[in-house]
């Protein structure tokens, strides 16, 4: 049997009509065409899913869209709407050369996003924790951390 | 690995979540943050034809603490919100600092320590620091309800004393005694995101430099995370002196009964054992201290 829910997404409300097994990354990818949250382990260990689910960073590939019903959804696609000017977060990656293939990005900066809302002035060894749930199999890590402390820096000047 | 096709039920209250698990028992599973229950669905490990969405009752993410009851964790307090927690962290730091050693941020934000207890893996990271608080459960079904201390709670990977049709209902952990300190400690192959190779809880309580009581619970070294009650016995109405922490570490890693697996070897669990149990002695023996003798 299919629920009705309701999502609202980067700020667009959705009514769907999803059967159970459905995860909130299969709902975001195949019926909203967002497919900017990615799916890659699909058991909850690299965070290349990661979303915001009312302030808070999930794995999308371990939330069933029913239970997504009523909440707040931020993806990637939110951070930078008009798709021309870049959030601070994926300005800096792009500078400080964070993204090599780019297939955990969008869930490095969601991550990213939630650590400076909460801490905009994390140490190293905070981001390097805040990070702790996404990995990275190209980069080395280091240049995210770098990219995140010069965002956090720029976010607080503006 | 797409997930198999069930239905899933949202109850509006506890008791319509009893009943439902007992109308459907056998063929049906409960869920809280479902990082272990998704996981073991999506590899076929389980194959419920029901799912019973905890999330859809109101109220069930409590953390409360009074003076006599001492601390209360409700089926869904997640485990990112018990590291934070201030309180916790005050009055209970070991249960606040296993929490925080759980798994990844994104997990954390999911998954509950209810959940961690009643998936009951030898190395689930919380149980062995409420076990060495002697926290209990309560089980509740339709019109009947237990409590079961976690040291009687656990029979072997997976398997606990809970029937189909029971839920686990609250989670409650005595009030600290004056001189006590906990902790716990962790070691995983690869980072400490990872799941525990050993894991150590302990709770001490002091008068002076006398050890009052001990508790030493070891995870991941045995079916079901273990009291090492020899070795805390060699602790108990003595004098803590660095031979008698050593004595008493080698005797935790004697009680340990470690398996070889994918994440380390039987031997160097029992050396972490060791290891672990010293450190996690000391860091009480610390943290007991008055205030104004640290
Ligand atoms: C990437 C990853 C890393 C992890 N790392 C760790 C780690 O480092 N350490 C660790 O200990 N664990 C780890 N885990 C396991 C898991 O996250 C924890 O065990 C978590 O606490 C489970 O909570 P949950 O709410 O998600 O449980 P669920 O998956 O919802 O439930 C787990 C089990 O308990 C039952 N259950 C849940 N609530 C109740 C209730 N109220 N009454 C009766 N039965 C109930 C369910 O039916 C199910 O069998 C990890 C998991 C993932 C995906
Ligand atoms: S796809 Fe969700 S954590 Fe890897
Ligand atoms: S840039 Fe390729 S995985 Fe991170």
């Amino acid at each position: 049997m299919k629920h009705l829910i309701h999502l609202k997404v980067n700020g667009d409300d959705y009514e769907l009509a999803v059967a159970p097994h459905r995860t909130l990354n299969e709902v975001l990818r195949e019926d909203l065409a967002l497919t900017g949250t990615k799916f890659g382990c699909g058991t909850g260990d690299c965070g290349a899913c990661t979303v915001i689910m009312n302030g808070r960073n999930v794995s999308s590939c371990l939330t069933l869209a029913v239970e997504a019903n009523g909440q707040d959804i931020m993806t990637i696609e939110g951070l930078a709407p008009s798709g021309q000017e870049l959030h601070p977060i994926q300005e800096a990656f792009v500078t400080y050369g964070a993204i090599q293939c780019g297939f955990c990005t969008p869930g490095m900066i969601m991550s990213a996003k939630v650590l400076l809302d909460k801490n905009p002035n994390p140490d190293e060894p905070d981001i390097r924790a805040g990070l702790s749930g996404n990995l990275c199999r190209c980069t080395g890590y280091n240049k995210i951390v770098e990219a995140i402390e010069k965002a956090a820096h720029q976010m607080n000047q503006d | 690995m797409p997930l198999p096709k069930f239905k899933y039920l949202a109850p509006k209250t506890w008791e319509e979540a009893c009943a439902m698990l007992a109308q459907y028992k056998g063929k049906v599973r409960v869920m809280a943050g479902g990082t272990d229950l998704l996981i073991k669905m999506s590899l076929g490990a389980a194959a419920p034809e029901y799912v019973i969405g905890l999330k859809n009752i109101p109220g069930l993410d409590y953390i409360k603490y009074d003076q006599t009851k001492g601390l209360t964790l409700g089926p869904l307090a997640l485990l990112a919100d018990v590291a934070d927690h201030p309180m916790i962290k005050e009055k209970y730091d070991a249960v606040a600092h296993a929490a925080s050693v759980t798994a990844t941020v994104q997990v954390r934000n999911m998954g509950t320590v209810a959940g961690n207890i009643c998936n009951a893996a030898p190395s689930a990271d919380n149980i062995p620091a409420l076990m060495a608080l002697d926290a209990e459960v309560t089980l509740a079904r339709l019109g009947g309800k237990r409590t079961v201390k976690l040291d009687d709670f656990f029979q072997g990977p997976g398997k606990t004393v809970m029937e189909p049709e029971e839920l686990l209902e609250k989670i409650t952990v005595p009030a600290p005694l004056p001189g006590s300190g906990t902790a716990y400690l962790k070691i995983s192959p690869r980072s400490k995101v990872d799941i525990a190779a050993v894991g150590v809880g302990a709770h001490l309580v002091m008068a002076g430099d006398v050890c009052q009581m001990a508790r030493i619970v070891l995870g991941a070294v045995a079916p079901v995370p273990m009291r090492a009650r020899k070795a805390e016995s060699l602790l108990t109405g003595q004098q803590l002196t660095t031979d008698l922490i050593n004595q008493t570490a080698a005797q935790a890693a004697d009680e340990a009964r470690p398996i070889t697996d994918v994440r380390t070897t039987a031997e160097y669990r029992k050396t972490m054992v060791y290891v672990l149990t010293r450190r996690a002695i000391n860091a009480c023996a610390q943290k007991a201290l008055p205030p104004c003798a640290k």
